[in-house]
């Protein structure tokens, strides 16, 4: 059973820091604007 | 963030939560390979959405190349970089199946080793795009990604043309192959949900590359502006 918890486990974990990355790419591009807006 | 988008997260979440309690408890244990066999309902349906998301990836390249489009450049690194992480998944999953069931964690047969090389091509697909400043590197990258995806047909061929370590096609794979239908259910129900999971990350992934293209547009236009103010100062 603990491969199989493993596979699932490392299936969520993989799409979870992936969503994280791509919040902070938000973030990181809507900082960007902000400080373009205001120069 | 738009209504669709939400009622899209929403469908998309009952789909994998009904899609992880069919492959745990409602689909059959398998008779030799026991609940190891499990790991199947996330493995397989995670390499035929990556499979899907190269070949999104060809013709979104394909379109750039023809039309120099920001939108399929855009659909070109979005489908990429989530395929990137569907192949990834899938190159983890396929060791921790095989560790329990061949003995090893890893074979050097065509499938596997074309797999890897299909996640490095898409891997060095995505670092070509971020590290090369300035300069035509989507249209490399469009390039790049036509060559990637002819590799995503030889991984799905793999296990017809070759001999390997690797299961044989459980689908279309000749009269020994198929499943038992709650098998069978189970694994699509898995394939609607990460196509729809795949889906719901290409969007969040495009809206983002649209609004990094317009604010890399806009740095653009001001360098070009401000030199002209400096010079009437």
């Amino acid at each position: 059973m603990k491969f199989l918890y493993a596979a699932y486990a490392v299936t969520w974990l993989v799409h979870i820091v992936y969503l994280v990355i791509l919040t902070r790419g938000f973030q990181r591009v809507r900082d960007e604007a902000e400080e373009l807006a205001r120069k | 963030m738009k209504p669709a988008f939400t009622i899209f997260a929403l469908i998309t979440l009952l789909l994998l939560s009904y899609g992880l309690y069919q492959a745990l408890v409602a689909a059959p244990t398998e008779a030799t390979m026991g609940n190891v066999q499990r790991i199947f309902y996330y493995h397989v349906p995670s390499a035929w959405t990556a499979l899907l998301c190269f070949l999104a990836n060809f013709a979104a390249s394909l379109w750039f190349l023809a039309r120099r489009s920001p939108q399929a450049d855009a659909v070109a690194v979005s489908t990429a970089e989530v395929g990137v992480v569907f192949c990834t998944v899938v190159l983890l999953t396929g060791p921790l199946w095989a560790r329990p069931v061949w003995g090893i964690w890893w074979a050097w047969d065509a499938r596997l080793t074309s797999t890897l090389v299909l996640w490095l091509i898409y891997v060095g697909y995505l670092m070509l795009r971020k590290f090369s400043v300035g300069g035509p590197n989507p249209v490399l990258a469009a390039v790049f990604g036509v060559f990637g995806a002819l590799n995503a047909i030889f991984v799905f061929m793999a296990i017809r043309w070759f001999r390997t370590q690797h299961p044989q096609p459980v689908f279309g794979g000749g009269p020994k192959s198929g499943i038992d239908p709650q098998m069978k259910y189970a694994l699509m129900v898995n394939w609607v949900a990460f196509l729809a999971l795949a889906g719901l990350l290409i969007w969040l992934r495009y809206t983002l590359e649209r609004v990094r293209q317009r604010v890399e547009e806009a740095h653009a236009m001001k360098s070009l502006v401000e030199p002209e103010v400096r010079i009437r100062r």
